[in-house]
């Protein structure tokens, strides 16, 4: 019998992970070039989400621009409200009562922690445990009720208003918060027995999506995803924003630079949030929650059906929108995705000359390529879980 | 040998439907095939923004989808409806376009939330004004985002609009 | 294994105008303005020298700003000449300082160089500004459409772009609303 050689022809496979799919988190495009199973090359496609939301923001008053950041990131929108508006009071000039920005600290962790809920729901459902998708949601729906509870909307809440918050919180939801602080933490171990220690898991999320700190840095990325490569950035203490200054807490940093430590940074960043929750609420003090600048921020509604003053200033805020000084302003603040920026030019006018939202989640989508090139097909869906990506952010 | 049903007693349980006890139905075929049809409809996952979250919730465990039926399907072949859920961009809607065009007869389509039933609160150069420009929409759920309720009380109205179809199962386009 | 430290390593936060100063004092002839706001501070540039400035900026240990915040456009149509700045937000992760570059770009040339041999982080955003705004980078690698369809008409965050779109529509959407037309027609007589 003769051996007969065949040679073989092979080729670079091109596949396309189309926009609808259901590990991509929403509305993400990517075209793999594989050789076999192995990844030659990426290319992420965004914008399917694209709807002008910058160019929508000039043509609102800054006031009637609120509403738009809770469809950014619309899983912690808390989180960008305050971004928006600690940026507007900035630009202002104005300062918020202490109650408002103790309460608005209180809110802004509750939505980091929903945030993380659902990335591990998301990311653990992708690489196949599919139980703890189940288990976040639980607590999720929790945090939720108590969102409900402060103002009335579970997901786009729009609850912190430029100069404070839009109402003051009751005995009830500080009861059933407390519950909650108590509670939470003895279900995180939950989550963590399930998957911490096992192999799958281990397997899967080790020595995948390494970048080093200096590269990292370079790239642009902030938030977990930056920590979990050994850098300490976290803007809450850097440049302190509403409460963080009088607050302890600690920020968990990684030293692998892989999947596993940015996992391990978001489970410690839960119990940091339950902290600083915790002594927000013995702080709190008591007072008003809307700063007092007639000039800037709207009457309490009592005012205005009693005074001649105060309607005249709300008709005037409402139509043509406060006179804000000339200039232009730069705020981060740290969304529990990493670092959101807003960027304003003002004109002079009641409405922003150029509102530009530097998002997290498009620079972190910027990285995929670097992450991807060299490992197999399935850990591209490991390393978009662990970016931490929401396309409505990315897109704008 | 035919049964010469006024001696035997049958019992008109609903309108067009008898029943001869303990086991026997008498219906027709609309009634059948539109009661199996609503009863485990399954839709293609096409989450595109806040109102997927909202979606998503829906199907876990708090309000739960699977006692309807209702199981998510992530291949638009193997599916019944699409349930448009978040804003659709003008990039987006060749794309969902060509998912609705593959689904199977008799399909079905949910508008959920205000973007996908008017454009919401983006008017803007990239956004379709409402998904029912360019797709055959059935049931429209308001809100921004619909709590998982609204959304349950969409399927069931899809459910009751499936109840009353005619001879669906023909060659339709 | 995860290291929880306290934030407290030595740094030497400088004073944005200090900086400007110094910026100042190596560029002498490229910077126009210095303007200051809340605390901020901006440095109005002329964009032919912009790789070396930012490479300075880059790579001065006392200035050390190795991460690039943002690169975002501006169009100042008819409120000043010229008519797009780019605008940098650098941060320094080690001292904690900030600064602000707006670099000018006239309409008749709208093309700046790209400074993505400093920070690689800078490809998405370069392309989004030409995305937006029709600013070319020279020096980018793959410089096309990231938001908007690839053939898409015009640039939208110009001032004279309406906000609803122009009247002529995208030739992709004006294909699914051919499309479905034509399904909805149907032959009652076969």
């Amino acid at each position: 019998m003769e051996k007969v050689e065949k040679i073989l022809e092979t080729r670079e496979l091109n596949v396309n992970m189309g926009p609808q799919h259901p590990a991509t988190h929403g509305v993400l495009r990517l075209v793999l070039d594989i050789d076999g199973e192995t990844i030659v090359n990426v290319t992420p496609y965004v914008g399917y989400l694209h709807r002008g939301i910058e160019k929508l923001g000039e043509s609102l008053t800054y006031f009637q621009g609120l509403p738009l950041t809770d469809r950014l990131d619309y899983v912690s929108a808390m989180s960008n409200n305050i971004g928006y508006v600690v940026a507007v009071e900035r630009l202002f000039g104005i300062d918020p009562p202490e109650r408002a920005k103790f309460i608005r600290t209180i809110v802004g962790e509750l939505s980091r922690i929903s945030n993380h809920l659902l990335w591990l729901a998301t990311h653990a459902l992708d690489i196949g445990a599919m139980t703890v998708f189940l288990y976040c949601f639980r607590e999720r729906e929790w945090i939720l009720d108590l969102f409900e509870m402060i103002c009335g909307a579970r997901l786009t809440v729009t609850y912190p208003r430029v100069g404070g918050v839009r109402n003051d919180v009751s005995q009830e939801f500080l009861d059933s918060l407390y519950k909650f602080t108590e509670e939470f933490p003895t279900r995180i171990p939950e989550y963590e027995t399930l998957i911490d220690k096992n192999r799958i898991w281990l397997k899967r999320t080790k020595g995948i999506g390494v970048i080093s700190a200096e590269e990292a840095i370079n790239w642009g990325l902030t938030g977990p995803t930056l920590r979990g490569s050994g850098v300490q950035y976290d803007i809450r203490k850097h440049t302190p924003y509403d409460a963080y200054d009088k607050v302890e807490f600690e920020v968990p940093v990684g030293t692998n630079c892989d999947t596993y430590d940015r996992y391990r940074c978001r489970m410690l960043e839960f119990r940091q949030s339950i902290k600083i929750i915790r002594q927000c609420m013995e702080k709190l003090p008591q007072g008003p929650v809307m700063a007092d600048t007639p000039k800037f921020t709207l009457p309490p509604k009592d005012f205005i059906l009693k005074d001649m003053e105060h309607l005249i200033h709300q008709f005037i805020l409402i139509t043509k929108g406060p006179t804000v000084p000339e200039g232009e302003i730069y705020v981060a603040t740290e969304v529990p995705k990493g670092e959101l920026g807003f960027y304003f030019v003002s004109d002079g006018t009641g409405k922003p000359y150029r509102m530009r939202i530097r998002a997290p989640s498009f620079i972190h989508a910027s990285v995929l390529p670097k992450l991807c090139v060299g490992h197999l097909v399935a850990d591209v869906i490991a390393n978009i879980g662990t970016i931490d990506i929401v396309l409505g952010e990315c897109d704008r | 040998m035919l049964i010469d049903t006024s001696t035997i007693g049958l019992v008109e349980v609903e309108e067009g439907t008898k029943i001869l006890p303990p086991n026997l139905i008498i219906t027709s075929i609309d009634k059948v095939v539109n009661w199996s049809r609503l009863s485990s409809i399954w839709p293609v996952t096409f989450g595109l923004a806040c109102c997927a979250i909202e979606m998503m919730a829906a199907g876990a465990s708090h309000y739960d989808f699977d006692r309807f039926g209702i199981i998510f399907r992530g291949s638009p072949r193997q599916s019944d409806c699409v349930i448009v859920a978040g804003t659709v961009t003008k990039k987006m809607a060749p794309v969902l376009r060509r998912v609705f065009d593959q689904i199977p007869e008799p399909r079905y389509v949910v508008a959920m939330g205000s973007c996908a039933c008017s454009g919401g609160i983006f008017r803007t150069y990239n956004t379709v004004q409402g998904c029912d420009t360019f797709l055959p929409v059935d049931v429209f759920v308001p809100g921004c985002p619909p709590r998982p309720e609204t959304l349950m009380e969409g399927m069931i109205l899809l459910q009751e609009k499936m109840r009353k179809e005619h001879a669906r199962w023909s060659a339709w386009r | 294994m995860i290291v929880e430290v306290r934030m407290k390593f030595p740094y030497m936060k400088m004073d944005p105008l200090e900086i400007a100063e110094k910026i100042k004092e190596k560029f002498p002839l490229e910077v126009v303005d210095v303007t200051s706001f809340r605390d901020q501070v901006s440095i109005i540039v002329k964009k032919d020298k912009i790789i070396d400035i930012c490479r300075y900026l880059h790579d001065d240990p006392e200035l050390d700003f190795d991460h690039l915040r943002d690169l975002c456009g501006v169009d100042y149509l008819g409120k000043k000449e010229p008519r797009f700045e780019v605008v940098y937000h650098l941060y320094s992760v080690r001292h904690r300082h900030m600064i602000r570059i707006n670099a000018q770009v006239p309409e008749s040339d709208p093309k700046i160089d790209s400074v993505i041999s400093v920070w690689a982080g800078v490809n998405w955003h370069e392309r989004e500004c030409f995305d937006m705004f029709g600013i070319k980078f020279k020096g980018h690698p793959d410089l096309r459409r990231i938001l908007l369809p690839e053939d898409w008409e015009g640039y939208p965050l110009r001032k004279d772009y309406p906000l609803k779109g122009p009247e002529k529509e995208w030739s992709g959407f004006a294909e699914v609303l051919e499309k479905a037309k034509k399904y909805r027609e149907f032959d009652w007589e076969g």
